[in-house]
């Protein structure tokens, strides 16, 4: 039995995306002044977990081979309608993620509708309708504020047992809940299939359609639990353009980063989520060497150019010149 | 068997694509416990056939039965929900996907509404058992697979639909010879279970180890049926020439200048074990046939020439003197002067959307251009010669070229080749699907071109367009050139023939009879 | 007045008119429409002054619009727009404060370090076959490093020279901005390269079906990759125009041309796909965008709202005419 061999192979991405965390985690706290401390720890689960949430988004569509470019909108729509909603008594609160949740998942089958029955391609389609959604988050605060329910906030960014930040485990249940069954359900394989080759998918009986439809209104749902961290952590709403953005630009390097192949078909949000937490651990190694700040985005943009050269390689492969044009 | 009432019966099955028939009134049985072979040369309507079979095509007339009802299939699905299931020659396999996944994938085990990987493995295990392919790991992804595993995994996919009629699309055509003898084992042991298998093969010596019936198709009927071994090899091959034709080719001219050198050569192409130690060498004015079975290594042939391929070994030389072609721009640049009109006329000849006129300069615009910019008298002066020259019908120069007929497509392809004055021209399949008259003018043009000096190396799939255009004809069977025939040793009967390999038994069909009598 | 201005300028341009398809005939009819719209908001909406200032704001987007367009025939797309105007715009203004020999090479300057972000995403896209709203993101963001590094996240300090000043402001025909007759410059420019040379055609040509153009003896690697450093450098341009116009670069200038830019292309009738598109669609793309914004921010629109339209008439224009064909 060589079982374990194939669930390496099939996992090298996500176990790649994990040691690089690990290293730079290391190296990170290694040199952190406060060292490894559940502060340390806490403080950059925070911020990782954000990007892990829309990372793990762009994975679902991704997997179908599209890309969606209104990730970090969506966060951002739903960072700010949480701002309004996810206050007072247990239960207006309760409705309030409700609410959230449920804008994060019509955003998604939105893009999903568009891009599959519509029939657009995907870049264009949601840069527009990243547009939209930047649209209505400024229209919720046309300048940064409102509040949050602050208990149900530090509990959530706080630790568990006074180790465990509350907000590792959240990303946990998110897993659990969203993504393992999506990977495991007929329509997830199907997603899975219409990305790595539509037509054997078509001619295999494989429902594309809705697999697809399914990854991107999951994707939506994936960003507004982002969101609604976000607001758990800042206590505000802010309609930030250039954030957004950032989002979404680095949701991509996340995936990338984490094993998961844009031209579709291969990957996992596990190794997303990895990809992310590494991402956010390279930008923030800069400061514990002291490094002026001023440096990060450039490192960052060099990170990412190399992340999405290195899957060139599979070019040099290629036998026959016309598959260049596949 | 015999006397059984057939588990599947058409008749009377008609299907013509534009105004070419593929089946005209075709009639087929097939018994359950046995198995069905169909032979037939290129286009004798097989594939129409069994697409037909399968539910991916409507017959245009006709009816089926099956188990004695009359049956319609709107799908592939319609048609593997009542038992049917193809295996094609195009893989349906989905590369980034495990083994396992790819077999249940139609109708995966689900148990609270998510998969169950371990009945998927179950499944996945006793298919591949059943198709004789067990050391295959039900984890591994298909696309680290070699070309003759995956093609067990999609027999081992069929079986776990249960089929009742089983249909093999030349599906052993990338195995090896063990792989063969396995899956021969694996077939016999179906027939037994009751299946009814139809297997449409090439190779002749696996039909005749394995089929117990033989249906002959020609011209889109079927013209004879026979209990297998009961007709020798030659008296098969003459069953299945004799397409109607009603072509009439040019003369041609004896052109002997033994110690010319030629204007192309190959020695020793070999590439990616699709082309195998090929040499050939076209004299200037002599058209060379490349023949064989469709998918033989032809296409690759030409591609190696025109620079596409990559990691190609052995060695080209244009004039007596070997040169290095890395791209289709390095082939046609005037040095070389190669040319090639090729497969797809839609995908890879031209750009549809494109006008007439767009479309004809387009190979040719370094040429028609000073300093990047067009000349729009000199590209109008040529494209008018060759309008004149190959009497392209078309409304106009700017209408997209779309809009033009198939055989006013094709001649704005090779068009638009001549425009660069081309000293070798490589012809893929050039008169696939267009119509009789423009193929006539195609012939004659053809051997203007080789009159005037051109070196022509021409694949067709038409035996008789071989027997009537070409000087030699050089048979691929494998990627390896088995037979070459020059001028009146070009017949139908040897074309086919050394098309099937049956001169000269190859070491591997040795290898699969005696493996399917140990 | 629409029909027969429309029927004037197709009278004179038959070339136009045949290559021009119903999404152009569209753009215009909406422009026509939104001129309507907005004279009833205020006189002054029709009067040559605001026609021509209107013009001049266009001609920013046109410019880089322009380079867009090209990438956008290929079936690529260019997502580095945004830092690609602000390096060439603080590239150009960083140079002016290296004394004469500085404001003399700040224009050409500013626009090379946008060819050079042009060139990596053309080694990318046709070299290395990364897709390219990938590689163009990544190397926006790098440029984005590089400034933030290099103003210290600041507004930079140095201001435009008095050439990008007159370029982008001033008036060598009386009458006419400068800015107007750059981009009537640089339009009949790609129209003629697009039209008449053999670039032109091979960029059609892939845009259509890259494996035809390869087969046909096309170095198709080598024609992306100019397209990719010519929208580039188009796009630093345009930089460097806006420095002039507000007289010094800012962090975040070129964000607001990204979609706007895309935007005017697709609606403009260019396949996103790819292959089809004319220039003339392009210009009516770019009208329109700008008379949109005018018109939103008359209505006094906030922001919020002119995302959203955008957003709504894009997917929407796109759905009327952008769609890819049914499979299957």
């Amino acid at each position: 039995m060589k079982d374990w061999r194939y669930w390496l192979a099939e996992q090298r991405g996500t176990l790649l995306a994990f040691a690089i965390f690990i290293v730079m985690f290391a190296i990170y706290s290694a040199n952190h002044p406060a060292g490894f401390t559940a502060n340390v720890v806490q403080t950059a689960a925070n911020k990782g977990v954000l990007l892990a949430f829309v990372a793990m988004a762009q994975t679902l569509v991704v997997i179908t081979a599209g890309i969606d470019l209104s990730v970090g909108m969506i966060f951002t729509l739903t960072n700010c309608m949480a701002s309004w909603l996810v206050i007072g008594t247990g239960l207006e609160t309760a409705f309030g993620v409700a609410a959230v949740l449920g804008t994060g998942l019509i955003c998604g089958a939105v893009n999903g509708a568009i891009v599959i029955y519509g029939r657009l391609q995907p870049i264009v389609a949601t840069i527009a309708t990243g547009a939209v959604y930047f649209g209505l988050a400024l229209l919720l605060r046309p300048v940064p504020g409102g509040s949050v329910n602050e208990d149900l906030a530090d509990f959530l960014t706080g630790r568990f047992f006074g180790v465990v930040p509350a907000s590792l485990v959240a990303l946990f249940v998110a897993v659990l809940i969203v993504w393992v069954p999506f990977s495991r359900s007929e329509l997830g394989r199907a997603a899975y299939a219409a990305g790595s080759s539509e037509t054997a998918a078509y001619m295999s009986g494989v429902p594309i359609r809705r697999g697809k439809f399914l990854a991107y209104t999951l994707a939506g749902l994936l960003a507004a639990i982002g969101g609604l961290f976000l607001t758990f952590f800042t206590y505000t709403g802010e309609a930030a353009y250039a954030s957004g953005n950032a989002y979404t630009l680095f949701s991509i390097a996340a995936v990338v980063l984490g094993g998961v192949s844009l031209f579709g078909g291969k990957g996992s949000a596990i190794g997303a989520i990895f990809g992310a937490l590494a991402f956010r651990t390279i930008g923030d190694l800069l400061f514990v060497f002291d490094f002026d700040p001023l440096w990060q985005p450039l490192f960052q943009g060099v990170i990412l150019l190399i992340a999405v050269s290195l899957g060139a390689f599979a070019l040099f492969r290629v036998r026959n010149r016309l598959e260049w044009f596949l | 068997m015999d006397g059984a009432a057939p588990l599947f019966h058409m008749e009377g099955i008609s299907k013509r694509y534009g105004g070419v028939r593929a089946l005209e009134k075709a009639d087929l049985s097939v018994t359950a416990g046995s198995i069905h072979a169909i032979l037939g040369e290129n286009g004798a309507g097989k594939s129409t056939l069994i697409k037909v079979m399968a539910g991916v095509v409507a017959p245009d007339e006709g009816r089926m039965t099956l188990d004695g009802r009359e049956v319609t299939f709107a799908s592939p699905a319609a048609a593997n929900q009542a038992g049917i299931v193809c295996i094609f020659q195009e893989l349906s396999l989905i590369p980034e996907l495990s083994v396992a996944d790819n077999i249940v994938i139609s109708d995966p085990p689900k148990r609270f509404g998510m998969i169950d990987r371990k009945a998927q493995r179950r499944i996945a295990e006793q298919a591949l058992a059943r198709a004789g392919a067990s050391d295959i790991h039900p984890l591994a992804l298909v696309k680290d697979l070699p070309l003759s595993r995956r093609q067990m995994v999609e027999i081992a996919k069929a079986l776990a639909r249960k089929p009742r009629i089983l249909i093999l699309d030349e599906a052993t055509s990338a195995l090896t010879a063990a792989d063969v003898a396995k899956i021969f084992g694996v077939l016999k042991r179906l027939r037994e279970e009751g299946l009814a298998l139809l297997y449409i093969s090439h190779r002749m010596n696996e039909i005749a180890e394995l089929a117990d019936q033989c249906t002959v198709f020609r011209n889109g009927r079927n013209v004879a049926s026979y209990a297998a071994g009961s007709k020798s090899d030659n008296e098969v091959v003459e069953l299945m020439i004799g397409r109607e034709y009603s072509h009439i080719f040019p003369p041609k001219p004896v052109r002997h200048q033994p110690g010319a050198v030629p204007v192309l050569e190959a020695r020793g192409l070999s590439w990616s074990g699709r082309l195998d130690n090929i040499s050939l060498s076209i004299g200037a004015g002599e058209v060379v046939g490349l023949g064989g079975l469709d998918g033989q290594g032809q296409r690759e042939l030409l591609l190696a020439f025109f620079g596409v391929l990559r990691g190609l070994s052995g060695q080209i030389l244009v004039d007596g003197k070997p040169v290095s072609i890395a791209s289709p721009a390095a082939a046609s640049d005037d040095r070389v002067g190669m040319a090639l009109i090729p497969e797809d006329r839609k995908t890879e000849g031209l750009m549809l959307p494109m006008t007439v006129r767009e479309n004809l300069s387009f190979a040719a615009l370094d040429r028609l251009s000073k300093a990047g910019v067009i000349d729009r008298g000199a590209e109008q002066r040529l494209i008018d010669d060759m309008v004149g020259l190959l009497a392209i019908k078309t409304a106009g120069l700017d209408i997209p070229v779309g809009a033009l007929s198939g055989g006013n497509q094709q001649k704005v392809v090779i068009a638009k080749w001549l425009m660069r004055q081309p000293r070798i021209i490589l012809l893929n399949d050039p008169t696939r699907g267009i119509d009789v008259g423009t193929k006539q003018e195609l012939y004659q043009l053809m051997r203007k071109l080789a009159d005037a000096g051109a070196a022509i190396l021409f694949y067709s799939t038409d035996y008789d367009e071989l027997i009537g255009c070409c000087d030699r004809v050089l048979v691929l069977y494998d990627g390896a050139v088995k037979r070459e025939l020059v001028g009146a040793e070009i017949t139908e009967h040897a074309l086919i023939a050394s098309a099937l390999n049956i001169h000269g038994e190859s070491a591997r069909s040795e290898s699969v009879v005696k493996g399917g009598a140990a | 007045m629409s029909e027969t201005t429309l029927g004037g300028i197709a009278g004179r341009m038959p070339k136009f008119l045949r290559r021009a398809d119903p999404a152009v005939a569209t753009a215009f009819a909406c422009i026509v429409i939104l001129l309507l719209v907005g004279s009833l908001y205020s006189r002054s909406f029709l009067s040559p002054e605001y026609l021509l200032q209107q013009l001049k704001v266009a001609s920013f987007l046109g410019v880089i619009a322009t380079g867009m367009m090209l990438v956008i025939l290929l079936g690529q797309i260019d997502l580095s727009v945004p830092w690609a105007v602000a390096t060439g715009a603080m590239m150009a203004c960083a140079a002016a404060a290296y004394g004469p020999v500085g404001v003399t090479l700040a224009i050409p300057f500013g626009i090379l370090c946008g060819v050079a972000i042009g060139i990596v995403n053309g080694i990318g896209v046709a070299y290395l076959r990364i897709p390219s709203m990938i590689i163009t993101l990544a190397t926006n963001a790098v440029a984005q490093g590089l400034m933030v590094v290099y103003t210290g996240g600041f507004s930079p300090q140095d201001s435009a020279t008095a050439a990008m000043r007159y370029l982008a402001t001033g008036f060598a025909i009386p009458g006419v901005p400068n800015a107007v007759i750059i981009w009537a410059l640089i339009g009949a420019a790609m129209v003629f390269v697009l039209t008449r040379t053999s670039f032109g055609r091979a960029v059609y040509g892939i845009g259509n079906r890259e494996r035809a153009a390869y087969l046909s003896g096309i170095d198709t690697r080598r024609v992306v990759m100019i397209a990719f450093a010519v929208s580039g450098g188009l796009s630093a341009f345009g930089g460097v125009l806006l420095a002039g116009y507000a007289s010094k670069a800012a962090q975040s200038m070129g964000d607001a041309y990204l979609l706007p830019s895309i935007a005017a292309v697709v609606l403009g009738g260019t396949s996103i796909l790819g292959g089809r598109g004319s220039y003339l669609g392009t210009v009516a793309g770019v009208i329109l965008i700008t008379l949109l914004q005018s018109i939103l921010s008359v209505m006094q629109m906030p922001e919020a709202g002119r995302q959203i339209i955008y957003g709504v008439v894009i997917v929407t224009m796109l759905l009327l005419y952008g769609r890819a064909p049914a499979s299957r």
